[in-house]
């Protein structure tokens, strides 16, 4: 996976600040408190569920996928669950936990319960708490039944590496882990069923216990709070549940049925192609979520992606948007060559060729840019940086063709992306605001592209 | 001292398409298979990406993709008793090198040959009398027909997303195809791509002389198309930049668009590039292949240990490999004997360029490689009675353009200067007015054309070269005079301003300074038994049962089509056999 898109880009120093404080009062003011911690963590000390039961083990295979494990707790080239991937956060980087069943340096020693207070409950075996960028908020919905085939899985299923974890690299005092617990305390939700407003039926059910519980899905599309908590952890805490977030610096899209920028213009059918092939007729998945589909959703059966789609497409508008209308006078200025504005021109010479003067692509080829909502999303970021450092789609096993859009920043200057991006957003109905040359020269300085284009 | 690695089930020598096809079949087998490529590893991004593919100078006439020849070439003479010389400059045919091999530079055109093409010999025997055929020719049937073939032309196609329009559906004929083609079970797999306006005046003008002018065949997929590996293309934009070129848009059929998105996944298949394999190494009996020398990159030699190879590289790269291992005997021209390097033959073209006036806008620079042209075959294969002709084989006539490149498809009128004022008031001129009506056409195989090393010349390595001995018979010229005849009359009748034709005349030589056709055929030739042919009917040794050669040297003649139908359709007929038959019992699977 060579994807040319994947700058890390750090977090901007303000919200560093702002965060480290807010973190050291929160501390300060129930430091007093600290004691209680020792004892607190688990509440359930139920015995080891584990059985060698192939079955089970099979079952837990498939709900590791669905929680997507393996992305975060591999390294780059490293053995499976072993662990030692960095995480970027706002306080510093954390390193992933090997979750091998390796006795000295995995999680070989854990007992069910130990398993399951980690997952759910985000305290670890001697008690710590858990960073929150594990989402055991969002796993506390897990059943019993599936942490047990999830616990088999991990025990039996995995091969044992032997590979002591990594240090986190955060400075002290955000390093003491002691304020995590206080952290868990307010915003994890208690170990429980999914939950979901939308009157239901059994597929509505299902799909709310993926999306809410396994597919964590909240972990990059809800907003998130000053202290990093999700502001929402199922629909039924408000709109703000997958209105859209921050991930790596860029945003996620709202996954609510938001006319423009959610997925109001996605077909179930649509959505469940998405989640299995990284790609549909409209649009291509890109950055992070081509990871989420090449080792989590293109994995899932055809019927539990099908309830994802349906419990996505039941979540009613956050944002008060108009509906999307394709508008043909662009294509038509292009056609007929009567439009000789810069963001024109370029977009002819660079763009046309795969994208069509009809802003429409090919499907499961070329995504369209018309009405395409990360197109039309506020946040200009993340088409910038695609025509700067190009974008690969995911290899799955149903679509393995990698079509590959090219780098243009060897090419195109600030003033040039910024009118090429700035016509994109604007044209064929779009109404995403402008973007500027400076906007471009920021995210240029910020986002390196992963090799030389030069060949 | 090489270095002797782990044996493997299947080693395959070169990586193009034929390589590709035969990786993916065996592997679907459940053979662990490594293939060895000389060349370096490409891919559509970063090695085709828009827009810096589309540079004439670098790829068109530096030729970027294709074999590096100051390190390997081959030789070339007219006659026996010349001394050869290397080709130093990619002219006359461009070998392709590196992963995808020459289908990374190909148009796209994909034919099928005629049914009576695989059986030339008998069929021009029997309806023309035995003593049609001169005595230096030395064609030869085919040991396999349209029939049996017809199944893997179909599969070539479909993984390709070939774009056309039928002629005959399971015997039915259809309008609007090529009347004279061979059955096919179904139609192409894409409509065919939209016409250049050259071709639509060409078709037109055909139509009115009576003939029945159909859309080329061409892997040149005219809308998004998901071949049977589940990889998919996308659309043709007719950008032009196909032949020498890679294509930036997905939509010409190479191993990289086709085949390699789930070929290089498999955990049992693994590629090996900048590996040169300078020899088929064999067992103290000479009749087992045990695998293959090579030189990595690094300059160290390496043998690869395999139960079966596959030499699926370039013809010319086959048929050398075979001399250079002592596999088969080589071909004598003087006492007759011996058949590897026999039957070595090319292709002939003439060209018409086609001026109109301003008035009429062909602008060239819309072109889509093999697809948007028609043809017309009512003068190739036997589609018409030979008996007052006096020559074997014939050729096909292609109206339209395949892009407008400044350097090497413009066109002036005869009679401009080659430079100056008045050759750029020519360009502008006629640049934005002109199209082509070209005939592409067969080479019969002869006592005297044929393959070898050279005692001279070595390569990098310290390897013989290949030696060509080739020049054109009369038979050819007698051909291509008269297709370019009825050629000529489809041009006077679309009524343009002026027309220039180059047409090989008798005594011109053949000249490895003009590109022609890049498809050269033969030196490996399959056939019915072993003093006849290299290899049986299955692309299978006759002398070395776990090897198989694939590609168009198996070829016994060339035919008038371009070659790759039947160099796809063939390997998948071989690599079924392997599947189907050898793996099953390891050992000849032809009886003599």
């Amino acid at each position: 996976m060579n994807a040319p898109h994947t700058p890390v880009r750090a977090a901007p120093a303000r919200a560093f600040k702002l965060v480290a404080a807010l973190i050291v009062l929160i501390a300060a003011a129930v430091a007093l408190a600290w004691v209680a911690t020792l004892f607190a963590g688990r509440t359930d000390d139920s015995t080891s569920a584990l059985a060698a039961d192939p079955a089970m083990v099979q079952r837990g295979a498939y709900l590791a996928k669905a929680g997507d494990c393996i992305a975060c707790h591999t390294s780059m080239n490293g053995k499976p669950f072993a662990g030692g991937a960095p995480l970027s956060s706002p306080i510093g980087t954390i390193f992933s936990s090997n979750i091998t069943p390796d006795r000295e340096t995995g999680i070989g020693a854990y007992t069910y319960a130990d398993f399951e207070a980690a997952v759910r409950r985000g305290v670890r075996r001697n008690g710590a708490s858990l960073y929150p960028a594990m989402p055991y908020p969002s796993y506390a919905h897990i059943t019993d039944a599936d942490m047990s085939a999830l616990y088999a899985f991990f025990m039996l299923g995995v091969p044992p590496v032997h590979e002591v974890n990594k240090s986190d690299d955060i400075p002290w005092p955000l390093s003491m882990r002691w304020p995590l617990t206080y952290w868990r305390w307010i915003f994890a939700p208690r170990v429980g069923p999914s939950v979901t407003t939308s009157p239901g039926d059994a597929e509505l059910a299902r799909g709310a216990y993926l999306v809410q519980g396994l597919g964590h899905c909240g972990a990059c599309h809800t907003p998130r709070g000053v202290t990093l908590q999700e502001l929402a952890l199922t629909d039924a805490d408000g709109l703000s549940y997958l209105a859209g977030g921050i991930v790596n610096g860029g945003t996620a899209p709202s996954l609510r049925t938001d006319k423009l920028t959610g997925l109001a213009q996605w077909t179930d059918a649509s959505l469940v192609e998405f989640l299995k092939t990284g790609r549909n007729a409209n649009t291509a998945a890109f950055a992070d979520m081509s990871d989420v589909i090449t080792h989590s959703t293109q994995f899932m059966t055809d019927s539990d992606l099908a309830a994802v789609a349906h419990y996505l497409k039941s979540l009613a508008p956050a944002h008060g948007e108009s509906a999307y209308a394709y508008d043909a006078a662009t294509a038509n200025a292009l056609y007929t060559g009567h439009d000789d504005s810069s963001g024109a021109r370029l977009y002819l010479d660079n763009c046309a060729a795969c994208h069509r003067s009809t802003g429409l692509g090919y499907p499961q080829v070329f995504p369209a840019l018309a009405g395409n909502q990360v197109v039309n999303g506020s946040d200009s970021s993340l088409v910038v940086r695609i025509i700067l450092h190009g974008s690969k789609m995911p290899y799955t096993e149903t679509a393995p063709s990698q079509f590959t859009m090219p780098d243009f920043a060897w090419r195109l200057s600030d003033q040039d992306v910024a009118d090429v991006a700035s016509f994109i957003r604007g044209s064929w109905g779009n109404r995403g605001a402008a973007v500027t040359a400076s906007m471009v020269a920021k995210i240029r300085a910020q986002t390196q592209p992963p090799s030389p284009s030069d060949p | 001292m090489a270095t002797k690695l782990k044996s493997v089930d299947v080693v395959l020598v070169g990586f193009g398409w034929t390589g590709a096809i035969m990786g993916k079949e065996l592997c679907e087998a459940g053979l662990k298979v490594v293939a060895l490529e000389r060349g370096v590893s490409r891919d559509t991004y970063p090695d085709f990406a828009y827009p810096k593919i589309a540079d004439e100078l670098t790829y068109g006439i530096r030729g970027k993709l294709f074999q590096d020849l100051s390190r390997d070439t081959l030789t070339v003479r007219y006659t026996l008793k010349d001394t050869a010389v290397p080709y130093r400059e990619h002219n006359a045919f461009l070998l392709g090198e590196g992963v995808g091999g020459a289908g990374v530079h190909w148009n796209g055109q994909t034919y099928r040959p005629s049914p009576e093409d695989l059986q030339l010999r008998s069929h021009m025997s029997a309806r023309y009398g035995r003593g049609f055929i001169p005595a230096d020719m030395t064609i030869q049937d085919y040991p396999v027909t349209y029939d049996e073939l017809e199944p893997y032309f179909d599969r070539f196609e479909y993984l390709c997303g070939t774009s056309g329009r039928a002629g005959n559906l399971n015997g039915q004929k259809i309008e609007g195809g090529n009347p004279f083609e061979g059955w096919r079970s179904r139609d192409y797999p894409t409509p065919p791509v939209v016409d250049v306006y050259g071709a639509t005046l060409f078709a037109n003008a055909a139509k009115q002389l009576g003939y029945h002018p159909f859309p080329q065949p061409a892997s040149n997929a005219s809308r998004p198309y998901t071949n049977p590996y589940g990889v998919r293309l996308g659309p043709c934009n007719l950008c032009g930049f196909c032949e020498r070129f890679g294509c930036y848009l997905y939509s010409k059929a190479t191993p990289q668009t086709t085949i390699l998105p789930v070929l290089l996944k498999l955990p049992n298949f693994e590629l090996r590039t900048r590996s040169l394999v300078t020899r088929i190494n064999l067992d103290s009996s000479g009749k087992r292949a045990t695998g293959v020398t090579y030189i990595d990159e690094q300059g160290r030699e390496i043998e690869q240990p395999a139960d079966l190879v596959i030499l699926s590289a370039y013809q010319f790269h086959n048929v050398r490999l075979l001399l250079l291992s002592g596999i088969g005997t080589p071909y004598d021209p003087v006492s007759e004997s011996g058949v590897v390097g026999k039957n070595y033959a090319y292709q002939m073209m003439s060209s018409t360029s086609v001026f109109f006036d301003k008035d009429v806008a062909i602008n060239p620079f819309i072109g889509a490689g093999a697809g948007g042209s028609q043809i017309v075959d009512e003068f190739n294969s036997d589609h018409f009675d030979h008996a007052k002709q006096g020559f074997v084989g014939g050729a096909y006539i292609i109206g339209g353009q395949t892009g407008g490149r400044p350097i090497q498809q413009l066109s002036v009128p005869a009679g401009t200067p080659a430079w100056g004022a008045e050759w750029k008031r020519a360009a502008k001129d006629s640049y934005l007015h002109t199209t082509s009506v070209v005939t592409h056409g067969s080479v019969m195989s002869y006592r005297d054309r044929y393959l070898s090393l050279d005692p001279t010349y070595k390569d990098s390595v310290g390897q013989p070269l290949l030696r060509m001995t080739f020049d054109w018979h009369d038979n050819e010229y007698r051909m291509s005079k008269f297709v370019t005849d009825r050629a000529l009359e489809i041009v006077k009748t679309m009524g343009p301003k002026s027309h220039s034709t180059l047409l090989r005349q008798p005594g011109d030589h053949f000249d490895v300074r003009q590109y022609q056709t890049t498809h050269t055929t033969g030196g490996a030739m399959m056939g019915s038994r072993p003093d006849n042919s290299v290899v049986n009917r299955y692309l299978q040794s006759w002398d070395v049962h776990n090897l198989f050669v694939l590609g168009a040297s198996a070829f016994p003649q060339n035919i008038g089509y371009n070659p790759t139908g039947l160099v796809g359709g063939l390997a998948y007929w071989a690599a079924n056999a392997i599947r189907t038959q050898y793996l099953k019992n390891p050992g000849p699977l032809v009886q003599v």
